[in-house]
């Protein structure tokens, strides 16, 4: 539905933004994994979108940016453009508390302590299983189906399962 | 255009570029599954570096309309990546001593260039600053895993470690550019980099009972001019062959 004569606020652009699912991780928005960075509303048909990757090569980018693109060509806006920024870095502490429970729920453990930016050392990381909440987990590889993901498995419920690694 | 600037930018992005080629060559033939997945996403990840790197070096040449053009559309004397990241993938030890020579060099240049002048390279660096700390881990813990294995895995990695070492000597050779990048406070003079490189480099090795070459050795020379070994060629070929055959094909 198109409503051309509406004159859209930002929060409400921050409201569409929070309705795009992450493509890797469906259950948790793009606005909760920290990956929405800003928005600038320049008239009611144009649009900037500020967006930072989780990791440099991100394939996920690409989608993102069409979902963005599509959902506010859907406000009526003619001039969407997404706009990719590297710097800040995005870091894990970003993602939102709600975010996070999300993604537990939804069998992926997430990271324990802020990194403030600056990641803990690797043998630091205290990884919960999403599953039996048990802390006594072994790491099995340093990669799992994404970049972003470590694969762990749990010692007490033997179930393995993917780990947000603290970034 | 600044020449030192666009040539240092250049040497970083072909390196990762190219070495990302190489790793995505082993995508669905890695060990055990896992392994093939690390694999695959160290590949990604560097891939990632490279490209933010090209799209800042196509910016600055106003010959390159975009990354892809520098990617796809330069002739091999054109690039300036180490040739240790053009060499095939003899074997997994091979591949992972390559890793680990790559890996550790990244975890010291990239904590650096996060303090470049340079907003784009400071930026890019510390982005990337973050992810090649997962790709040392890993190659370090296979230095262990090879090194303290069985005989066959012990002799292959150290086999491999010195067959490379005559290539690991081009990271830390130093020209006037990237003098002036360390000068102008934008990069890193990467000779100075070459002893702590060496004193971590053999304390991993160690840890899997394995031998590290002298750092007073022959090192190959010749990328900064373009200058590459054989397999570059092949790589490019490969690599370049859709853009190339069909210069207009789009997505």
């Amino acid at each position: 539905m198109v409503e051309t004569d509406k004159i859209w606020t930002k929060d409400e652009i921050w409201g569409v933004l929070e309705n795009i699912p992450d493509p890797e991780i469906p259950v948790i928005s793009i606005v909760e994994l920290g990956i929405a960075r800003d928005v600038n509303l320049i008239d009611n048909k144009t649009v900037e979108v500020i967006i930072t990757p989780t990791y440099s090569g991100c394939p996920a980018m690409d989608a993102i940016e069409t979902d963005i693109k599509a959902e506010l060509t859907r406000l009526g806006f003619t001039e969407v453009t997404v706009k990719l920024v590297y710097s800040p870095a995005w870091t894990t502490d970003w993602m939102s508390e709600e975010g996070k429970r999300k993604m537990r729920e939804y069998g992926i453990s997430t990271p324990e302590k802020t990194c403030g930016g600056v990641a803990p050392p690797l043998e630091d990381a205290i990884v919960i299983c999403p599953q039996c909440k048990s802390k006594n987990t072994r790491l099995i590889s340093q990669f799992g189906s994404t970049s972003c993901k470590a694969l762990y498995q749990c010692n007490d419920c033997k179930e393995p399962f993917d780990h947000f690694k603290c970034l | 255009m600044d020449n030192n600037l666009y040539k240092y930018v250049l040497r970083l992005a072909d390196s990762s570029l190219i070495l990302s080629h190489r790793l995505s060559e082993y995508c669905s033939k890695g060990p055990f599954l896992e392994e093939d997945l690390a694999i695959s996403n160290v590949s990604l990840d560097l891939l990632g570096q490279a490209e933010s790197l090209l799209i800042y070096a196509a910016e600055m040449n106003d010959d390159a309309p975009d990354a892809d053009y520098l990617a796809f559309r330069r002739d091999e004397r054109e690039f300036l990546n180490f040739q240790l990241c053009e060499l095939e993938n003899r074997d997994y030890a091979y591949i992972m001593a390559r890793q680990l020579f790559i890996d550790v060099f990244n975890n010291l240049l990239y904590p650096e260039l996060a303090k470049s002048k340079d907003e784009r390279i400071a930026g890019i660096a510390a982005k990337s600053v973050k992810e090649v700390r997962y790709h040392l881990k890993r190659s370090s813990d296979w230095m262990k895993r090879l090194g303290l294995g069985t005989e066959e895995s012990h002799n292959r990695i150290q086999e491999a470690i010195n067959d490379l070492w005559v290539y690991t000597g081009e990271m830390f050779e130093s020209r006037d550019i990237d003098k002036a990048m360390a000068e102008q406070g934008i990069g890193i003079e990467f000779s100075t980099l070459h002893a702590e490189w060496y004193k971590q480099v053999k304390d991993i090795l160690a840890a899997g009972d394995l031998e590290t070459p002298p750092l007073d050795s022959y090192y190959a020379s010749g990328s900064w001019d373009g200058i590459h070994t054989e397999n570059l060629g092949f790589l490019l070929t490969d690599m370049q062959f859709l853009p190339t055959k069909y210069p207009d094909a789009t997505w």
